[in-house]
């Protein structure tokens, strides 16, 4: 490490001397979260093909991306959870969200149709705390008539790795269940009362999918690509709404992203009438006073082409892009803070 | 420095003791640097582990409990799934690799002895995560439809063992994890117990079918005893990469910081528990909490080899009372 700084920050002068802040060639590092990664490699290549900068970002995480960051050895970080306004003003960091996706349960019942189970908010939590153990509980009954589930015991999968995935799910929970907030809590990992752990979201898809009777949760994305069976669940307006594009942008705009002070906001459990509880965004870390402003200037103007031109991108991927309104209050964030 | 003036030397009267010397320093340093970069890691694990350590005490070995929302943190769990898997490992990988080097040395005919010895060191090559893709996509299925079923219906009831085969037939768990393990296994003793098969002096077999031993009697007394050592190396060598095995365990295992006695339940190793949750751990008693994790694997290894060790030293003893 002692011997490999002195060659780091060799080749980094290097590299600053080499293009004198100019835009196109600019190299910008990035690293974080990992369920913001593939619109973001595909908004890169697209705009290093326009002739932008050429983006390098590693999906080590939120919290390796915080920490990134926060030690200034990458241009920008992205992270599932936002960092409090007191945390982003004492690191001198701009925060804003970038994208928005959904998490969505998925099942694996034998004979259930697409979409046909409906669960609630505390009936999840119940599920995964394991008070309700199996499939045919009165209390999934009573929200499912009409639908016949077996009398089998519910296998539980959860991520095993430290996710943001896992922090918006908990978050829900937490927001929904007082008795899951004062259990297992909301996390990016948090103490399981059972079932069993997947690496990734391909890991927990796998499981489902390989476990009979099993319920789980994963990116939307991964669940489309995957075609597995998707619960639909009740919001917080008491509609059971399925997830979609729709019902990811009614959460995205009804929830209250004026009164959230540098966008420390997690939109699970929207008040929207037809929002997907379970909406999550990732956020852009920017330092406000990098050593070197032209390459603030080089994210900047990348964050600005996705949030402009980035949203067909954005929907083929599975993903949401911001409401209009959402995107001209980050555009002015954006000029106020990141000059 | 000394490698150019034993060149030096090269040409003069004492060539000889001067390449001695060097030769000398040259192995030498390369047997210390080994036993320092030992020391070093263990050093600096136990350093970045002396939080976890320093708050947890003594509980952090036996506390079952790991959670990293309320900080709390106990090893209990993955020292255990670490043991059991590995044990398991060791139980189907010992004798199936004895069997391979007993075949291939003494019974098979001469034209397989090649193909079949490659094959084996072949399965050595495979990387971790290709067996653990396949234990996760077609050996877990199998477990869950076909196996595990059976052992609840047949095993569950009985008194003893009956409680190491309840719980719902899930297809991932301590089993599924332990025999996955077990099969990487077998190419490393295999392979040890083929060469050393072989290295037995014909001698020795050729006074004992002269005195007219059975292929058993050859087996048992001449072969096996004259191998014991080196065999249990081997096993020892397999032993230690079951420890240690990260990819294929995380795949199949289950990764569930809870405590079962059934090994059709999920559980957690060390390795899988450092490789799940290092790059999201984000309070400085979370890092140092799995810091510390990876301490007590070289702890846990250390223990098992040293007990090895000593087996085998009072093991000879009594072969040496009884001769």
């Amino acid at each position: 490490m002692i011997v490999a700084l002195p060659l780091v920050a060799a080749l980094a002068a290097c590299g600053s001397n080499g293009n004198q802040g100019s835009a196109p060639g600019a190299q910008i590092t990035g690293a974080g979260s990992t369920f913001v990664y593939p619109v973001l490699s595909a908004w890169a290549s697209d705009y290093k093909k326009q002739g932008g900068a050429n983006i390098n970002y590693q999906s080590i995480g939120s919290g390796g991306g915080v920490a990134q960051v926060k030690a200034g050895t990458v241009d920008f970080g992205a992270t599932d959870q936002p960092l409090t306004s007191d945390d982003v003003a004492k690191s001198n960091l701009a925060q804003f969200p970038i994208v928005i996706g959904g998490i969505v349960p998925v099942v694996n019942v034998a004979g259930l149709k697409a979409g046909q189970l409906r669960l609630t908010g505390p009936l999840l939590a119940d599920i995964y705390a394991g008070k309700v153990k199996t499939w045919n509980d009165p209390s999934i009954m009573k929200v499912n008539p009409g639908v016949s589930l077996p009398a089998t015991s519910i296998a539980l999968v959860h991520r095993s790795d430290g996710s943001g995935t896992t922090f918006n799910f908990t978050h829900y929970l937490s927001q929904v269940s007082p008795t899951w907030k004062a259990g297992p809590g909301e996390g990016k990992t948090v103490a399981w009362p059972g079932g069993v752990g997947g690496k990734g979201n391909e890991g927990v898809a796998a499981y489902v999918r390989q476990i009979p009777n099993s319920l789980g949760y994963v990116e939307y994305a991964y669940a489309q690509q995957n075609k597995m069976n998707v619960a639909a669940l009740q919001n917080a307006a008491g509609t059971f709404v399925a997830p979609s594009a729709a019902s990811f942008s009614n959460a995205a705009e009804s929830a209250d992203w004026k009164n959230a002070k540098d966008f420390n906001l997690v939109m699970t459990n929207a008040p929207g009438a037809n929002a997907w509880p379970l909406t999550a965004t990732t956020f852009v870390l920017v330092p406000k006073e990098a050593k070197d402003k032209a390459k603030t200037q080089a994210v900047v103007t990348f964050f600005r082409y996705a949030l402009e031109k980035g949203q067909g991108q954005a929907n083929r991927l599975d993903y949401v892009p911001l409401p209009a309104p959402l995107v001209q209050q980050v555009e002015s964030y954006i000029s106020a803070n990141l000059k | 420095m000394n490698a150019a003036r034993a060149a030096d030397l090269g040409i003069g009267p004492r060539s000889g003791a001067g390449a001695d010397r060097s030769f000398h320093l040259v192995t030498m340093a390369a047997a210390w640097f080994v036993l320092v970069l030992l020391v070093a890691v263990a050093v600096s694990m136990a350093w970045g582990g002396r939080l976890a350590f320093s708050t947890f005490g003594a509980h952090f070995i036996t506390d079952s409990e790991w959670d990293a929302v309320g900080g709390h943190f106990g090893a209990l769990v993955p020292i255990y799934g670490t043991l059991v898997t590995s044990a398991i490992a060791l139980l189907i990988a010992v004798p199936v690799s004895i069997g391979i080097g007993l075949f291939l040395t003494e019974i098979a005919p001469r034209w397989t002895r090649g193909p079949i010895g490659v094959a084996i060191e072949l399965l050595a090559a495979i990387p971790s995560i290709i067996y653990g893709m396949w234990g996760l996509f077609i050996f877990a299925p199998f477990m869950a439809t076909h196996v595990e079923p059976w052992l609840t219906e047949h095993l569950g009831g009985k008194a003893l063992i009956g409680p190491l085969f309840t719980g719902p037939p899930i297809g991932i768990g301590v089993l599924t994890a332990g025999i996955v393990l077990g099969i990487m296994v077998i190419p490393f003793i295999a392979s040890v117990a083929r060469d050393v098969f072989s290295a037995v002096p014909p001698a020795l077999r050729e006074s004992a079918v002269a005195l007219g031993s059975t292929r058993w009697e050859i087996l048992s007394r001449v072969t096996l005893p004259y191998t014991r050592s080196a065999i249990i190396g081997a096993i020892f060598l397999g032993l230690g990469r079951a420890l240690g095995e990260t990819m294929a365990v995380t795949f199949v295992l289950g990764n569930a910081h809870e405590l079962s006695a059934s090994l059709l339940m999920p559980s957690n190793s060390i390795a899988a528990a450092i490789a799940n949750e290092f790059a999201e751990a984000d309070s400085e008693l979370y890092r140092s909490s799995l810091l510390a994790l990876g301490f007590l694997l070289f702890v846990v290894t250390f223990i098992v080899l040293t007990i090895a060790k000593l087996l085998l030293l009072r093991l000879n003893r009594q072969l040496g009372r009884m001769s």
